[in-house]
């Protein structure tokens, strides 16, 4: 599972490198002394040095991207998954709806029928890929933290149409039986340790 | 005798435009590799072991495409200005000495297609003549970037014509001829030009840059300014043409330049021959390694450069050279 702790560490102070910039001249004298500077610093050479130093370094910044691809982070926000129960490998999803109706773009549909044991159950859900904006409303609002975000960000298609299904992004058994799935840590999830500072709150309230 | 001359003419008219039509290309692919390096990128990669052969995709793509004449250009000129460019480029390319005279089969060869008496005036000559590439070509397009272009390479062009004439002028003072051969030989019994002529040597290399519009002076074309100016409204091979024959142009000054100041290929053994195809491809590194390095100047700043600053040393060091001629 991916962690947190190298995107958490923003703290790049040290890598910062200032940029010396001179005052601009206003006397005579000054620009005078501007110029002469700039005539025998012979700074075209300076830039010839530079680019030829990298050159043999040869410290390449290139990531070949289709063989090679950089990491991303837990709270990236590309396409949905459904997840499972992990104490009983249920499907999350209670068919409430909220998702469809906070979805700024529209782009959700879903419907929902009663089942044999009168419980409601998701009958369609589809998300329109194409119309998605990947703003995270529907993980954020989700009451049973059912509907996220996952890392899949390959979604190149034919058409501007281009639709999941609730069966496509729900965790598969086999994973779920494996204990892969893995927890969202963006948009609308819990934050670690949310149970200890939780208060608690008489059932009568 | 002369059906042998003519075979032997032919034969190496052939060689020059082959072997320089696919060094354009193999110059592109180096070009993009060094900006890359310098740039801390990898360049081209995918197309055969390390990108080598890129080259022959591009040129498999600017050959098979459309050959697009735009509505309201000038047809015919439209059409022969990319032939311009490249034609002068390689047509300069006869009166430069390649390699030193050698042997083979018992047969002598001077890598030269004409030791013709006024050799270097020749090329600079026709490589001014190939301002009418991007002069025509810009004019015809009925395009205002192109229009631009052809204003701005007819200025460039004719003013370091006149940088290159003038700073060439010194040498040819000191060696009493035109012909690159004499040159060479010049240099093998007094040592380079370069050490007598700083100056000249100094200016005939900047204003090589002007020649072939390369980057400190890529204003001609500029990408980001003008979309790639003459070139925007060309495509496939005539584009093709526009780059093969700029690219010829960098390597046959690439050749020129060490063999007017920095002792051509020397006595004519193996190694001044090896010599002069390093000295060359410095030279030819350093049009890309400036290309990294260095940003573009405006065209009032080139203008200013040549006229009043880089004309008045051409002509000051003309005047102190022909100075201690007479003193000597």
């Amino acid at each position: 599972m991916m962690k947190n702790e190298q995107f958490n560490d923003r703290d790049v102070s040290e890598d910062y490198f200032k940029v010396d910039i001179a005052e601009y001249p206003t006397t005579g004298w000054d620009k005078f002394k501007r110029v002469v500077d700039r005539t025998f610093k012979i700074e075209l050479f300076v830039g010839l040095w530079v680019v030829l130093r990298e050159m043999f370094r040869f410290n390449i910044h290139t990531v070949k991207y289709p063989e090679e691809k950089m990491p991303i982070g837990p709270r990236y926000r590309a396409i949905h998954e459904m997840k499972r129960l992990w104490e009983s490998d249920a499907e999350r999803c209670i068919g409430c709806g909220l998702c469809e109706k906070i979805c700024i773009s529209n782009c959700i549909r879903i419907d929902t029928k009663i089942d044999k044991n009168s419980r409601k159950e998701v009958s369609e859900y589809s998300i329109n890929l194409g119309r998605c904006i990947y703003c995270g409303y529907c993980a954020e609002v989700c009451p049973e933290l059912a509907i996220t975000h996952g890392g899949e960000y390959e979604n190149a298609s034919d058409q501007r149409e281009h639709f999941t299904t609730y069966e496509d992004m729900l965790t598969p058994l086999d994973k779920m039986r494996a204990a892969k799935q893995l927890e969202f840590e963006g948009f609308g999830a819990i934050t670690p340790h949310e149970d200890e500072r939780v208060k608690k709150t008489p059932l009568a309230y | 005798m002369e059906t042998a001359y003519l075979i032997e003419t032919v034969i190496k008219i052939v060689v020059i435009l082959i072997v320089f039509s696919a060094l354009a290309g193999i110059g592109t692919y180096f070009e993009r590799k060094v900006l890359a390096f310098m740039q801390r990128r990898l360049g081209p990669m995918n197309v055969g072991p390390y990108g080598m052969l890129q080259f022959g995709a591009d040129a498999i793509k600017l050959f098979t495409k459309e050959d697009i004449i735009p509505t309201n250009v000038v047809g015919p000129i439209f059409k022969i200005a990319p032939v311009i460019t490249v034609a002068t480029a390689f047509i300069a390319a006869a009166a430069i000495p390649f390699l030193p005279s050698f042997t083979i089969f018992g047969y002598q060869v001077n890598p030269i297609v004409s030791d013709i008496n006024i050799g270097i005036l020749y090329i600079l000559g026709v490589m001014g003549v190939g301002l009418y590439g991007p002069l025509l070509g810009g004019m015809a397009s009925a395009n205002k970037f192109s229009l631009l272009s052809a204003a701005r390479s007819a200025a460039v062009f004719i003013s370091y014509e006149v940088v290159t004439g003038l700073s060439i002028l010194a040498p040819i003072m000191l060696v009493g001829s035109l012909s690159l051969i004499d040159f060479n030989n010049y240099q093998i019994e007094n040592g380079w030009i370069i050490f007598s002529q700083p100056v000249a040597f100094l200016l005939f290399w900047i204003a090589a840059f002007a020649e072939t519009g390369r980057t400190p002076f890529h204003l001609v074309a500029n990408d980001h300014e003008i979309i790639d100016g003459f070139g925007t409204e060309y495509s496939g091979m005539r584009w093709g043409l526009f780059y093969i024959g700029e690219y010829a142009n960098m390597f046959f000054l690439s050749f020129v330049i060490p063999l007017l100041f920095l002792g051509g290929f020397g006595d004519g053994s193996i190694l001044g021959a090896f010599a002069l195809l390093g000295k060359m491809a410095f030279f030819f590194f350093f049009f890309l390694w400036t290309r990294a390095a260095w940003p573009d100047v405006r065209p009032d700043q080139l203008m200013w450069l040549c006229w009043k600053v880089l004309m008045p040393i051409a002509v000051i060091n003309i005047i102190i050279t022909g100075v201690v001629m007479m003193e000597g």
